[in-house]
């Protein structure tokens, strides 16, 4: 299981990879977000996965018992997805204000500003 | 002796706030701080002559051996009071020269600090304190050329004396270094007493460093190139700095060193080659060029390289030699820049050919430059005949070395004689139909300081034991190290071969002087050669380095995300898997095969969408499918948390995935539609880099998973949930308890990308709105 979910792992990596170099801007957010969601996995899946057992005590127990998923992960990837998404949303924003100001989707085009209109 | 430097550098500061009160009057004030600092050095004369010294320590950064030490001995003090007595006239020379520029009192700012770093550095005992003053004398030369700002040419000269006496003085950094480790102490005088020094085995590289920047410093072969570029400077600094006192900063260091370093044949063979070669070099350029202050540069050049042969030569009656021709240089060196620098004030013009009969005119000027042209021709009665009576005793003493030190002191002197004769003679006293035209008479300022100089020359040569011999006595103990040694300084020595010498000298310097005007008419053949030479190579080297920095900034900052991006990732890739293959660690595949028969139906199934969804994403034209197939793989990754033990990760993912697609549709029609950009054949590049990326992310996870390093943190928060923080839910404990301040910083990055946001969609420019 594990083997096979560090390959999807890597093929999310791959694929956004392949996203991020090209030229395009919508292209590029495509890319961004899947790299947030490669990441998120690749976290995961290196803390260990255990099958079921949230980490979460039942009501008669006092202190967690054996097995239950490693919790630090958990917190760290709630986080990154949070924070993730403030980038998202931003890169989106951004990315829709470039086009409209640079009326270009190519990414080349930043390279000078002789589009922006004063 | 602290009191000195703080002197200098708190007056020489103050230096443009005095223009501005005194006005051109500043100069009273800057004259007067190197007469005082003159008079104050006087006053050890009494104990150092006695064979004693004076010896000042204040602790700086005592923890890294960095402290202020000052040592004062015969030749420290003979350095000193060189510098200082010089800096007096060459103050009040600049006045003269300068007179209402309106930059005057930066200069003296400039001249000061220099005067200042120079003293330091000859009373230093610290190496750290050495280096630092060497180098601000290496800068305030620096800021000297390049005076005449606007001027490219002065810019270029200030430049290159900086990178090649900079770059040597960082070589020169390195050697002390090594001679404190190798002598385990940092204190100069400490160090000097060591005598086993030469047999240590950091005794080469040490020695060639520190000849290195001695070299640099002093302009020998091959590093001689930035002096005549440095005659840019306007001629108070070249008089000062580039023939009386920075250039000789190099030859004080060889001499100060060469009880320690010198006795060894590296030494004494480098030094007289490179001495030798650099002397007969500057002598035969001299010949060749007509600009006076070049002439005079070039026969610096010679003299430099004549006082470091007599260092490698290493007897003590060259070492004697060595200081006398050292004084009585700067004393008519100086004086000739000073007269250059009048007639160019004067005349407009510095060319030899154009230059004739000038000493009816200025005769001040004329008999200061005839004082200094016979003691440099090294005639009787003056210090200069004493200088080469002494140098060419001290050549014909070694049999071993006499022929080469002997042919290096007759070329050089007699180009000496030759050029002597050109300055001191033919600039002011040649009957010429036509002298040339004297715009303004030089005033008292520009004659008074060589007058008195050229004088001094003629003093020192007539009451030698009275004047020079005193305190080049004690200096000559310092360089030998022998204070057994006497140094008796004579006028007359009789008829002798080396009479008979010196008077060889004059007559073939006479003769070149006849020869003069033909030489002037072939050199511009010889300007060939000069394509090689260590100028143009320097010229050449700096181009070409600039040109491919900035071939390589163009092409490593080129601008395009995606080569940033895939710089980085090849990097991280590259590093991985060249760790990888170094350390070989194993990675068990075989345990993972066993392991596949724990995977369950539903699991695969999820993978494959994932996977269907990645080719599809990679397909699609439409950006509709293109969202809508994200949030497909964005809620099979939120299953996979589900089905292993995170349903508060999956939670946020789902809202994450939801919103961002909403996000998404909503801005959609404001998006770009999809169209091809990248060139096809990059597509293969793209696909090769994303591959080698995906497939080293895959390794290191699957090593990782590997070899995974146990966290007591796990055990931890599982104990300390309920009981410390009284929640069920550990995750949600950790992120609102015990990581609450991380949250906290998580909710102001949201906020803070809020805001951003918010600001972006308000800016509307095409509908008037707020920029």
């Amino acid at each position: 299981m594990e083997a096979l979910l560090s390959i999807v792992t890597g093929m999310l990596f791959m694929v956004s990879m392949y996203f991020i170099l090209h030229r395009h801007l919508f292209k590029l957010i495509l890319g961004l977000i899947l790299f947030g969601l490669a990441t998120n996995l690749f976290m995961f899946v290196a803390g260990g996965l255990t099958r079921g057992n949230s980490a979460i005590l039942k009501q008669d127990q006092e202190v967690a018992i054996e097995p239950y998923a490693d919790p630090v992960p958990q917190a760290l990837l709630l986080t990154a997805i949070v924070i993730g998404f403030g980038l998202q949303a931003f890169a989106i924003v951004i990315i829709k204000r470039v086009y409209q100001v640079y009326k270009s989707n190519n990414l080349d085009d930043l390279a000078n500003n002789d589009n922006i209109e004063h | 002796m602290i009191f000195i430097v703080l002197a200098g550098f708190i007056t020489s500061f103050l230096a443009p706030l005095l223009y501005r009160l005194l006005g051109r009057y500043v100069y009273v004030p800057m004259v007067l701080l190197p007469l005082a600092i003159f008079v104050c050095l006087c006053s050890f004369l009494p104990e150092v002559l006695a064979g004693q010294y004076v010896q000042q320590e204040y602790v700086w950064v005592s923890s890294l051996n960095i402290n202020l030490q000052f040592y004062l001995d015969g030749l420290a003090l003979f350095f000193a009071l060189l510098i200082s007595g010089f800096g007096t006239l060459v103050m009040l020379y600049a006045k003269g020269y300068l007179d209402d520029h309106p930059l005057l009192g930066r200069f003296y700012l400039y001249l000061t600090l220099f005067m200042t770093a120079m003293l330091g550095l000859v009373m230093s005992d610290n190496i750290f304190s050495l280096f630092v003053f060497w180098e601000l004398t290496s800068i305030s030369s620096y800021l000297l050329i390049g005076f005449k700002h606007k001027n490219e040419t002065s810019r270029t000269s200030a430049w290159q004396a900086l990178l090649v006496t900079g770059g040597g003085g960082l070589a020169l950094m390195g050697g002390l270094i090594l001679l404190g480790i190798g002598n385990n102490s940092y204190t100069l005088s400490d160090i000097l007493v060591n005598n086993g020094f030469i047999s240590h085995n950091l005794y080469l590289p040490a020695l060639i460093l520190i000849l290195l920047g001695c070299f640099t410093k002093s302009a020998q072969f091959p590093f001689h190139f930035w002096l005549p570029n440095a005659m840019e400077a306007p001629t108070p600094v070249s008089a000062y700095l580039h023939s009386a006192t920075m250039v000789k900063a190099g030859i004080y260091l060889l001499a100060r060193l060469s009880p320690l370093l010198g006795g060894s044949e590296v030494w004494q063979y480098t030094l007289l080659l490179v001495g030798g070669v650099t002397a007969v070099m500057g002598a035969l350029l001299a010949l060749q060029k007509t600009d006076v202050k070049a002439i005079l540069a070039y026969t610096t050049i010679s003299a430099l390289g004549l006082l470091v042969t007599m260092i490698g030569l290493n007897s003590e009656l060259a070492l004697e030699g060595m200081l006398v021709f050292l004084l009585a240089h700067a004393l008519y060196k100086g004086t000739l820049f000073m007269v250059a620098g009048a007639v160019d004030h004067s005349t407009g013009t510095r060319e030899v050919q154009e230059l004739y009969g000038l000493g009816r005119q200025m005769k001040p000027v004329a008999i200061a430059a005839t004082l200094a042209g016979l003691s440099m021709a090294g005639l009787l009665p003056f210090l200069g005949f004493i200088g080469k009576e002494l140098l060419y005793e001290a050549a014909l003493e070694d049999p071993a070395k006499e022929l080469l030190a002997f042919a290096v002191t007759f070329i050089a002197g007699s180009v000496f004689a030759c050029i002597a004769t050109l300055v001191g003679y033919r600039l002011f006293w040649s009957k010429s139909t036509n002298s040339s035209p004297v715009k303004h008479a030089p005033g008292a300022m520009l004659y008074l300081p060589p007058l008195l100089l050229g004088t001094a020359g003629l003093a020192f040569g007539l009451w030698p034991e009275l004047l020079a011999t005193p305190i080049l006595h004690r200096a000559a103990q310092s360089i030998t190290g022998n204070t057994e040694l006497l140094l008796e300084l004579t006028l007359w020595h009789g008829f002798t071969l080396v009479l008979g010498l010196s008077l060889l000298t004059l007559l073939v310097g006479l003769l070149l002087y006849r020869f003069l005007p033909r030489l002037h008419q072939f050199a511009p053949a010889l300007e060939a050669i000069y394509t090689y030479g260590p100028n143009n190579l320097y010229h050449k080297g700096i181009a070409g380095f600039l040109n491919s920095s900035r071939k390589f900034i163009g092409w490593l900052q080129n601008g395009y995300l995606r080569s940033y991006v895939a710089t980085i990732v090849l990097t991280f890739s590259g590093l991985v898997l060249y760790t990888t293959f170094r350390n070989k660690p194993e990675l068990a595949l075989a345990e993972y095969a066993s392991l596949l028969k724990n995977t369950e139906l539903y699991e695969i199934i999820i993978m494959i969408l994932m996977v269907a969804g990645l080719i599809f994403l990679m397909n699609t034209r439409s950006r509709l499918t293109s969202i809508v197939v994200m949030g497909l793989v964005g809620y099979s990754a939120a299953l996979f948390y589900i089905l292993f033990g995170a349903p508060d990760v999956a939670a946020t993912q789902l809202l994450i995935e939801t919103l961002t697609v909403v996000i998404f549709v909503l801005l959609l029609h404001k998006l770009p539609a999809f169209t091809y950009l990248s060139h096809v054949g990059h597509k293969y590049k793209y696909i090769f880099v994303s591959v080698i990326f995906g497939a080293t992310m895959t390794y290191v996870l699957l090593f990782t998973q590997q070899h995974a390093v146990g966290s007591p943190l796990k055990d931890y928060y599982g104990q300390a949930s309920y009981l410390e923080a009284h929640g069920r839910n550990i995750v949600n404990v950790i992120l609102v308890d015990f990581r609450g301040l991380d949250t906290l910083g998580e909710i102001t990055v949201l906020a803070i990308a809020a805001l951003g946001i918010v600001g972006l969609l308000r800016l509307n420019p095409e509908k008037g709105g707020k920029r």
